[in-house]
């Protein structure tokens, strides 16, 4: 790795202050949602974030994406310092790093028509308007595996999986170079999710495109991601390439994520879980 | 999705119902709105009242011309020395006792039609018809500078949160803890006779600015709390992350991501605000703060009318049951929005459009 990564996180934090008072707020207590946590990501490559509920991976995208401010740490993005900066300041690098939802039901803007959706951050960002926009937006639905008439619709006549697949052409309606995908998957059934990771497989080797993978489940994580982070309260507890944390997980924690992952052919099943016992 | 018993699901094309994708035009049509207006068309008692919503408009506009080719007079014309003439007989429109003369409906080719009242022997008619048009515009006027400013109040209120909301929602409690009709009579007898000047702006005394201007006051908070609550709710979504996310800025989130999901509730809460105001208006002229003589408004119609309740009692009785045709008319027209536009209908139509797919429908 002589090139300098896409994404750099340095001890990342982020404490949310817990209230209490009559009249006046004071702060009585922290929740430490991120907990000083560090990573890289290399240009073209997919980071997998691990972890169960409340592990602070959410939290994670939005304080890299300074959707919400970290409250310390650094995040360089292609070598440029981003956490502290302004709303205003962002704007012009948001065109290069954008987010995949985790709810496909909350993502999209029930009184928008599809073609808004997806063609606002072009419109937004001054890339595209007039009829150059619609053809642009109608080409990324047909890219994302929906048709170019749906550009008309609004997101109630669609299911699950075709409303993730419309925040995926949102998000790529930038070209941007990260993408962070919030646990893209985690509210659609098992055929589908192959579906969406597949999608999301082609279309960073068709756009070059860096992923943050987040997810809890290190099955799906594990099918797309070059390197594996796995968190647990805030830390990341475990940190390492693909096959390394799932062949030979070194943590506690990892092990027992690995073995919550369903396998369809139950002797394997019951071996892993002799073998995951006789480990810990 | 096969034994839904709820037609609306299938108007909404779940997911199974919308493909292979319809053609293009027709596909447009399907917006929430279209989905409302099937909804509201389906609630027969609210369409017979938004009907009657709308003869009752035909009937304040109506006015000049009731006036000049029937009644042949003027709201504020008085004719309490004229005689009048019904079938040959020969009648005073007001007696020397003070009776004013009753209903004459067409005996008088249409003059008097409801009778005279007790004043000036001004046609109750025609008073009827211009005063509701000033109760009407009064309350449409009113109703509509309520929902504006209560609309950027709760969304900045709601948007920004912190000491921007704690300013906005303490100043609206304020506001709503004041005992509204007695400030309102306060607030109105003192601008009736002295008039009110902000600026370059002023406003004369009998001007019915000035009740527009106290009803508008006193009915915010009624429209901005659940404005604001709502916006609370609706700032946590992840579609305002993805817009900022995007790079819009707060006025493009505020006004272009949240206020369209605000709209079925302003509608809503905008046709029972004119309700409210036309009540509201009604009381302030009875007790002599709104609409001031001689101008007419129902309200004050009643509040004339009243003085011969035992002898004329339809001079009370006539503006009171107009007022309440038209409250009760909005009011309804409002709740069978409300139903028609009801976010929780909404969430049920997506809970079950979900539902399909995890039966495995295509993607």
């Amino acid at each position: 790795m002589s090139e300098a990564p896409l994404l750099e996180v340095t001890d990342l934090v982020k404490h949310f202050p817990i209230k209490s008072g009559i009249l006046i707020d004071r702060e009585v207590d922290q929740v430490r949602a991120v907990d000083g946590i560090s990573f890289s990501i290399p240009r073209g490559q997919t980071l997998g974030l691990v972890g169960e509920s409340g592990s602070g991976k959410s939290t994670a995208c939005r304080a890299v994406l300074q959707l919400i401010k970290p409250t310390s740490g650094s995040v360089r993005f292609e070598g440029q310092e981003i956490a502290g900066l302004s709303r205003r300041q962002m704007r012009p690098l948001r065109r290069q790093m954008q987010m995949i939802f985790q709810d496909p039901y909350a993502s999209l803007n029930p009184r928008k028509r599809v073609g808004q959706i997806v063609g606002d951050p072009l419109k937004r960002q001054k890339v595209a308007s007039g009829s150059d926009l619609r053809k642009r937006v109608q080409e990324l639905l047909e890219r994302v595996g929906l048709a170019s008439e749906h550009y008309n619709r609004f997101p109630h006549e669609f299911s699950g999986g075709q409303r993730q697949r419309i925040g995926i052409a949102r998000a790529l309606a930038l070209q941007p170079k990260l993408v962070i995908a919030d646990e893209p998957v985690s509210a659609l059934d098992v055929s589908i999710q192959a579906q969406i990771i597949n999608l999301l497989d082609d279309l960073q080797d068709e756009f070059g495109l860096t992923y943050l993978f987040v997810a809890h489940d290190i099955g799906v994580v594990r099918h797309i991601s070059d390197r594996i982070a796995v968190m647990h309260n805030g830390k990341i507890v475990e940190h390492g390439t693909a096959d390394q944390v799932c062949e030979h997980p070194a943590d506690d924690y990892t092990k027992q994520l690995l073995a919550a992952v369903p396998i369809p052919d139950p002797r394997e099943s019951r071996e892993r879980r002799q073998g995951a016992g006789a480990a810990g | 999705m096969a034994i839904d018993p709820q037609p609306e699901a299938l108007a909404a094309g779940g997911p199974d119902a919308a493909f292979p994708p319809a053609p293009e035009g027709v596909s447009g049509e399907r917006g929430p709105w279209y989905l409302a207006y099937k909804r509201f068309i389906r609630n027969r008692l609210a369409v017979a009242f938004l009907i009657l919503f709308f003869l009752i408009i035909v009937f304040v506009l109506a006015a000049p011309l009731w006036a000049n080719n029937v009644a042949h007079t003027g709201p504020n014309q008085s004719h309490t020395l004229e005689k009048l003439h019904v079938n040959g007989e020969v009648h005073e429109v007001v007696t020397p006792e003070g009776r004013p003369i009753g209903p004459q409906w067409f005996g008088a080719g249409g003059k008097f039609f409801l009778g005279a009242d007790s004043r000036l022997g001004r046609d109750e008619m025609v008073r009827l018809m211009y005063g509701g048009r000033t109760s009407l515009f009064i309350g449409v006027v009113s109703g509509l500078i309520t929902t504006i400013a209560a609309v950027i109040l709760g969304l900045l209120a709601g948007y920004y949160k912190g000491w921007v909301d704690a300013i906005i929602a303490r100043t609206l409690d304020i506001l709503w803890s004041l005992p509204v009709l007695l400030f309102g009579i306060a607030l109105g007898v003192s601008l009736a006779v002295g008039g009110l000047k902000i600026g370059p702006l002023t406003i004369e005394g009998g001007s019915i600015w000035i009740p527009i201007f106290v009803i508008s006051i006193f009915t915010v908070p009624y429209i901005a709390r659940p404005i604001r609550g709502e916006v609370l709710a609706l700032g946590e979504k992840e579609f305002v992350e993805a817009a900022i996310a995007q790079g819009a800025g707060s006025l493009r989130v505020m006004f272009g991501e949240i206020l369209p999901n605000l709209a079925s509730t302003i509608i809503v809460f905008f046709a029972l605000n004119i309700a409210n105001n036309m009540l509201f208006e009604a009381a302030l002229s009875f007790l002599g703060a709104g609409v001031q003589p001689p101008n007419s408004s129902w309200g004050t119609m009643i509040s004339i009318g009243e003085e011969l309740l035992t002898t004329q009692p339809l001079l009370a009785i006539i503006p009171g049951v107009m007022i309440l045709m038209t409250v009760l008319s909005l009011n309804i027209v409002g709740d069978g929005l409300r139903d028609a536009l009801d976010p929780r209908s909404k969430v049920r139509l997506e809970a079950r459009a979900g539902m399909v797919e995890r039966e495995g429908a295509s993607v």
